[in-house]
């Protein structure tokens, strides 16, 4: 058993939990601050230091194991600024971002963020890349973000890096990614009713019938040397 | 890093890879695998099953724990409730906010309609964000929307209703352009085609992904958009109890605020029930990939009202759950995993299934592995497992290839001091997804005029076994047709008197079987995690020890 402080207060729990888990031990119900208990969610960003160390550090609760005299808080909900825009009257530009996200030119790159953030993204990177006007780059380097908002908490400017990563990668996929023909293609031939007549053979096809059909269909290689 | 006697089989896993690179393992026919999912299968474990009692499925086998939510007893008491009291009042309330109510939500909008979404934890909390493999639609010149009709349905052992399956494979390439219209962030090769990757059970290369974060990256563009939009969302506030009026149609739902414990009154002329699915139930005792709040609610009120529920029967197990290390027990390994090339080997080695076979047979044959062959690996906790031998993905595609095309599944073992690119991962089968649900048509209707159900809370678009991919498929195809069907829908139809009769009749049902006082309150909310240290304490104490937290019975 190994101590931790929850919100100040001593418990005793069982090594090898996570911070989740050993609230739970504890005692504790979770409402807030739990959501998809495998690090995708964001739900459970989590602040904590140590009995002898001030150090504040941050992680996901549902992710990181507990240690020895961790003190340990959650941060079920941070007020943070979203801009509110219409996609298609947006253009792929760091002015663009700007003009939606104005204080983004106040970061003074003191690189808190990144040091925040437990998907060990390069925050503060992708803010100099959005000042730059590089949304592809934007999307890019914040592409694994859970949207924990721990940068968000952090920043001493106030400056909010996971919706403006949120906007680079929207703003590239909408008008910076190449577009694929054969969907454009595809979606017309469906349109034209081009697979009506199979698919509907196929609805009244037997179950024997479809077994045979299944078995006997040839299977694409997964992949090609 | 493994503790010292799984490092020893490891090193023989090591040993066959040079052999297991050129070694195809063959497919099961018809026969062996009807034969092998009969044997290991949960589904075909009927020991944990019981028959429904009451209500539209009487009679009908469901795993117990099912069975305890779907007969459970109401939170309301109708008598108590004021339902001239109106807090919203709408033309479409959307319960659940992942990829399906999301849908749903924007196109209701789109199509005139005023929204209210509702959902148990935050906007966006579902098990869309946790799935990570990709999409499948059948856009490729190699594939068509027949193909993935044919891979669907052999994969649902041919169960699956037609006409939902039609519309899932027809909407698909549609799905994917819309999402990226909304910013969606494919994967893409670099002549600008979509980079698509195989699954178990899929003849073609169909998926479309987002790195492994595909679910996030469509649950985040969809989320801003209800934002942008201004669609107005109420957050830890699920619903308890459908309203219906004196004709038998929809009239709104009752929901609570968590937090508070207010009820909440929502006057609406139609319900889209997008609640997900019920892995918080553990079934059969097992751990789940499932978000926290996944406890089968909407099945609980539409079986209530009246709904009927298809494939009940019938969950899917994801053949890899994580085994090794005990704080990711149970959670998702992506099948992306194995369709870039992993193989399952056993303790010496040896593959012994397919990886790409339909899921139900690869579940089945790692339960096989373990039990009935003992090849598998225990850990120091006792728990079992075979290995998803993941080093072989770079020694088939490259260097370099786990780290562009895993960084998830990277980042969540490097915790635990284990490389993937050079180490496999211990799985073993995980509650992943309720492969039946709230029988629907293809607009998405259900039995029950004005009521509407999408994504894993509806059943009958996979029969008895999902392919990969498909879900991230159907939540969108779905939950944009509901959405749209929805409001049509509330733009001629005629309100009634809104009542809770339904309850009343429910909770007689329930006495009148005599099992109004051996099951639980349901819909369950939140599974219960905390260990209660206290059980020393009086009953009152207890309760008032809890108050302000949300009550369980």
């Amino acid at each position: 058993m190994i101590d931790i402080y929850i919100m100040g207060k001593r418990y005793q729990v069982p090594e090898g939990l996570t911070i989740l888990t050993a609230m739970e031990y504890c005692g504790y119900r979770m409402i807030r601050g739990c959501g998809c208990r495998a690090g995708f969610c964001g739900a459970c960003a989590t602040v904590y230091n140590f009995k002898n160390d001030s150090q504040l550090k941050f992680d996901l609760a549902c992710q990181k194991t507990v240690e020895p005299d961790m003190y340990l808080t959650q941060i079920p909900f941070f007020p943070a600024v979203k801009a509110q825009y219409d996609l298609e009257e947006t253009e792929a530009t760091g002015e663009q971002m700007l003009l939606l996200y104005p204080k983004l030119a106040t970061c003074f790159g003191c690189n808190t963020c990144t040091k925040t953030c437990p998907q060990e993204l390069e925050v503060m990177w992708f803010m100099s890349d959005a000042l730059r006007g590089d949304v592809r780059e934007v999307a890019n380097k914040s592409f694994d973000c859970v949207m924990c908002g721990l940068c968000a908490a952090r920043c001493p400017q106030g400056l909010v890096p996971y919706n403006i990563g949120l906007l680079g990668r929207r703003l590239y996929g909408r008008y910076l990614a190449p577009t694929s023909q054969h969907l454009e293609d595809r979606i017309s031939e469906i349109a034209a009713g081009k697979f009506d007549a199979e698919l509907a053979e196929l609805e009244q096809a037997s179950e024997d019938e479809l077994r045979w059909r299944y078995a006997e269909r040839d299977i694409e290689p997964a992949y090609t040397d | 890093m493994y503790p010292t006697h799984m490092e020893e089989t490891i090193r023989k896993v090591e040993a066959t890879r040079g052999k297991r690179l050129k070694e195809t393992f063959a497919r099961l026919n018809d026969t062996d695998k009807t034969a092998l999912l009969e044997k290991f299968h949960p589904d075909f474990l009927t020991e944990d099953m019981r028959k429904l009692v009451v209500g539209p499925n009487k009679g009908e086998l469901t795993p117990k724990e099912m069975a305890d939510t779907l007969e459970g007893n109401s939170r309301l008491d109708p008598d108590k409730i004021d339902l001239s009291r109106v807090d919203y009042d709408v033309d479409v309330l959307v319960v659940g906010c992942g990829g399906a109510g999301a849908s749903a939500a924007l196109l209701a909008q789109e199509n005139g309609a005023n929204v209210l979404m509702v959902t148990k934890l935050r906007l966006g909390d579902a098990n869309t964000v946790g799935a990570q493999a990709g999409t499948q639609a059948a856009d490729r010149p190699e594939d068509s929307p027949a193909i993935h009709y044919l891979d669907t349905i052999g994969g649902g052992r041919f169960a699956n209703d037609p006409a939902l399956v039609e519309a899932l494979v027809k909407d698909a390439p549609s799905v994917i352009k819309w999402l990226e219209t909304l910013g969606v962030n494919w994967d893409k090769n670099p002549d600008a085609s979509m980079h698509e990757l195989s699954g178990g059970g899929a003849s073609r290369l169909r998926l479309h992904s987002a790195r492994d974060y595909t679910g996030l990256e469509e649950m985040r563009v969809l989320r801003d958009e209800i934002k942008n939009r201004n669609i107005n969302y109420l957050e830890f506030a699920p619903a308890i109890e459908l309203i219906l009026d004196d004709q038998g149609q929809i009239a709104g739902a009752v929901l609570v605020n968590l937090e508070t414990n207010e009820l909440i009154m929502v006057r609406a002329k139609t319900v889209i029930l997008a609640t997900g699915g019920m892995g918080r139930l553990h079934i059969q005792g097992f751990a789940t990939t499932n978000h926290y709040g996944a406890t089968a609610d909407g099945l609980v009120l539409a079986y209530r009202a009246g709904a009927k529920l298809v494939f009940i029967d019938t969950m899917q197990y994801h053949p890899t759950g994580a085994a090794y290390p005990i704080q990711i027990l149970g959670q998702l390994v992506t099948e992306k995993v194995r369709t870039l090339g992993a193989q399952l080997v056993n303790r010496e080695g040896e593959q012994f299934i397919n990886p790409l076979e339909p899921r139900d047979v690869v579940a089945s044959a790692n339960i096989r592995e373990c039990q009935e062959r003992n090849l598998g690996i225990k850990t120091p906790t006792g728990e079992i497992g075979v290995w998803l031998d993941s080093p072989m993905i770079d020694r088939l595609r490259g260097a370099g290839t786990i780290a562009r095309e895993l960084p998830a599944m990277v980042r969540q073992f490097r915790r635990f001091n284990i490389d993937i690119t050079r180490e496999p991962m211990l799985v073993y089968p995980t509650l992943h997804y309720q492969n039946g649900g709230i029988k629907i048509d293809p607009s998405g209707a259900t039995g029950i005029p004005g009521l509407f159900a999408a994504g894993e809370s509806a059943g009958g678009i996979h029969g008895r076994n999902r392919l990969i991919g498909n879900s991230t498929l159907d939540i969108f195809v779905f939950g944009r047709r509901a959405g749209q069907a929805a409001a049509e829908y509330a733009k001629q139809m005629k309100p009634g008197a809104p009542t809770l009769d339904h309850v009343r009749k429910w909770q007689a049902e329930l006495k009148a079987a005599a099992i109004a006082e051996l099951r639980p309150a349901s819909p369950l909310l939140l599974p219960n995690y905390a260990r209660q240290p206290y059980d020393y304490l009086s009953d009152y104490a207890r309760q008032t020890l809890t108050a302000g937290q949300i009550k369980l019975a």
